[in-house]
């Protein structure tokens, strides 16, 4: 299977460019110097500059032996995004279009963040290359994710709560995309996942891609083969489309991404858009999405901040038709299970978000031959969750009792 | 048929030297009886086409004022249908009243854009704005239009080429929605120069083809005053309006101090 996609901003049908006229001509401008410098050697040299000696790639690609052992089926391995310098995959991409936004003389960036995450790595790129940040995050996740606003004013950015809507990962979106309408001339939008309009789902995964590559290239040193099967947690699906992409031809790696099933898709309580979601357009694009009847985008769950968002990047939508990636849902009881189990056995804490792909691993693992090889993207580390963490399992031991 | 209904207004409106007063309503907000009365008043006073904004979660072109009036909507049950029975209503008190839908994609799409079109123009609508519709994603969209005589209106920006310009005001069969300022929707005190020179600029393009609106910020009659003196054919009341319910909890007085208001701005527009 070749893909070359997106077609005029198009992942098959999905994507496209559905925004207001005042964006258009800064979409617009933001494309062509994108593909300006997407083939241009100098600008190439400086992110893997950064993205080697700032941010420590490559990441290893760890065997999981004792998680492996304690499964009992396929060699479980994971690719240690959560070593990335920021703790998440996020800071290939902010580096990436940090760089992108220099070399457009925009100095002023904002950005939306979730669990906090991508707020933290752009408030870092735009740290190291003398860019003015401004995050927009939902009051909610502002109160869950409490560490994370307070190392984004660290590193010297300005966080703005949302207030509106859900005070989620949506409306931090939302307010980013009103900040941007209104100061278009001299700011950039570095959007954190591969959602949002043409070229955005295309640009962040092909900074996100180097994930995939180097598991390529790791796995054929360790065993001289591709995984068998590859898993990454989908929530906006950056992690996952950097995994995937470069596996995407190659038809005989199987490729899983674990959407957050929150406390079950029967309850309503979910983040599984692909699983449970139908068509439509928020955010600039058309893609699979959370929504009632009437076309109302609704209320998501997730115990992980950064899953908890109804609309996923349209290259999973069309990989999905296409079944060339099976999604499928991990609810919060077992995330919170492979996070106990990963902490205890390997000494890593992983963070809630990788937690739903690593569990399903291990469901995959135990019906595997032993010689067989999963890959599973760990995409960040759990300092941030700790506190989550063991709110669940005090509210967990209570109902017990 | 929707786009005559909106011809027959602006060439009754030129012949007496007029200008278009659009008034634009939050369906649903405070409540779906309110918002019919609302707008009769807005009618009876001097409004000369009304924009029924059907609310959506995720309104991305809309200031705090519109998010606001749209969530408490939803909150309390506004659904596309309770909205299209407005117009309904509406429609049979005024039957040459220009009614056209301003809200987001994804509500047409849900439903499929042919059947929600063809259920509106059932329900007297005359027309649609799209705020998220960029003209690129749009043919599916014009061509149910055509067929239900539907009229179209697409936005243009002051940062919008020239060239753009020309597509954007061929697709529309309304008129052309000029956005005042580059921003989301919401009262402003004053506007630049650079506003005066979009206006222009979108009406040399648009020449007698079509009528040109002015949106977003306009709250009074002197901000009236300087769109028509840039050009503008029409000027367009939003956020303003739904201001002034908000701050009026008495349901008589809140109407009446609407109607004096549309009355001042529809001799602005003289």
């Amino acid at each position: 299977m070749r893909i070359d996609y997106p077609i005029d901003g198009r992942f098959g049908k999905y994507g496209g460019k559905y925004i207001p006229e005042t964006l258009v001509p800064a979409v617009e401008e933001l494309e062509s110097a994108y593909k300006r410098y997407k083939n241009d050697p100098e600008f190439q040299d400086e992110l893997s500059y950064y993205l080697t000696n700032y941010a420590g790639r490559p990441t290893p690609l760890y065997f999981a032996k004792n998680l492996s052992e304690y499964v009992g089926g396929a060699r479980i391995y994971l690719k240690r995004e959560d070593l990335l310098h920021g703790g998440a995959h996020k800071t290939n991409n902010t580096l990436g279009q940090g760089l992108l936004a220099k070399r457009m003389g925009k100095k002023r960036i904002i950005a939306e963040t979730g669990a906090g995450q991508h707020g933290v790595g752009t408030a870092m790129a735009s740290a190291v290359l003398g860019l003015n940040a401004e995050i927009y995050m939902g009051a909610k996740d502002a109160e869950r994710q409490k560490l994370n606003v307070f190392r984004m004013q660290l590193l010297g950015s300005k966080v703005h709560e949302v207030m509106s809507g859900s005070q989620t990962l949506k409306d931090a979106i939302n307010e980013a995309l009103r900040d941007w309408i209104t100061n278009l001339q001299k700011t950039y939008y570095l959007i954190g996942s591969v959602v949002g309009p043409h070229p955005y789902p295309m640009m962040v995964r092909d900074f996100q891609s180097i994930i995939g590559q180097e598991i390529i290239q790791q796995t054929r040193e360790i065993s001289n083969t591709l995984p068998n099967v590859v898993v990454a947690c989908v929530g906006g699906g950056s992690n996952a489309i950097g995994t995937f992409f470069p596996f995407v031809d190659h038809s005989e790696v199987l490729l899983y991404g674990v959407e957050a099933g929150g406390q079950g898709i029967h309850t309503g309580k979910h983040s599984a858009t692909l699983s449970a979601g139908s068509q439509g357009i928020l955010h600039g694009m058309l893609t699979y999405l959370l929504q009632d009847e009437f076309g109302q985008i609704v209320e998501t769950h997730s115990i992980s901040a950064g899953l908890d968002y109804p609309g996923v990047g349209p290259e999973h939508a069309l990989l999905k038709d296409l079944k060339r990636a099976k999604y499928v849902e991990c609810v919060d009881d077992d995330a919170i299970n492979a996070f106990l189990v990963l902490s205890k056995l390997e000494g890593i804490i992983p963070a809630l978000e990788p937690s739903h792909a690593v569990a399903y691993a291990m469901k995959l693992a135990k019906h595997m031959n032993r010689s067989e090889n999963i890959v599973v993207t760990l995409s960040g580390r759990g300092d941030k969750d700790v506190e989550v963490v063991s709110e669940y399992l005090r509210m967990k031991e209570k109902k017990e009792k | 048929m929707g786009s005559n209904r909106l011809r027959g207004k602006f060439d009754e409106l030129s012949k007496k030297n007029e200008h278009a007063l659009i008034c634009y309503v939050v369906a649903g907000y405070p409540d779906v009886t309110t918002t019919e009365d609302i707008i009769s008043s807005l009618v009876i006073s001097g409004a000369d086409i009304i924009e029924i904004g059907i609310p959506f979660s995720d309104p991305i072109a809309d200031g705090s004022v519109i998010q606001e009036a749209s969530h408490r909507a939803l909150l309390c049950g506004i659904t596309p249908d309770k909205c299209l029975r407005i117009s309904q209503n509406i429609r049979s008190k005024f039957p040459d009243l220009p009614i056209l839908i301003m809200t987001y994609s994804n509500i047409l799409l849900k439903s499929g854009f042919r059947n929600f079109m063809t259920r509106s123009n059932l329900s007297g609508v005359d027309g649609f704005i799209l705020p998220d519709l960029a003209i690129e994603e749009s043919c599916c969209y014009i061509e149910q239009a055509t067929k239900l005589g539907l009229a179209t209106v697409f936005l243009a920006s002051p940062n919008t080429p020239e060239n753009r310009l020309k597509v954007i005001v061929n697709k529309c069969s309304g008129f052309v929605y000029v956005v005042s300022v580059y921003g989301i929707t919401g009262m402003r005190k004053s506007f630049e120069n650079y506003t005066v020179d979009a206006i222009k600029n979108i009406k040399h393009v648009a020449g007698s083809k079509i009528p040109v609106a002015v949106g977003f910020g306009i709250s009074n009659a002197s901000h009236i005053r300087f769109m028509v003196d840039a050009g503008a054919d029409a000027v367009i009341i939003g956020s303003a309006i739904v201001e002034k319910i908000k701050s009026n909890p008495n349901k008589e007085k809140m109407l009446l101090e609407l109607r004096s208001y549309i009355v001042s701005l529809k001799n602005a527009c003289k």
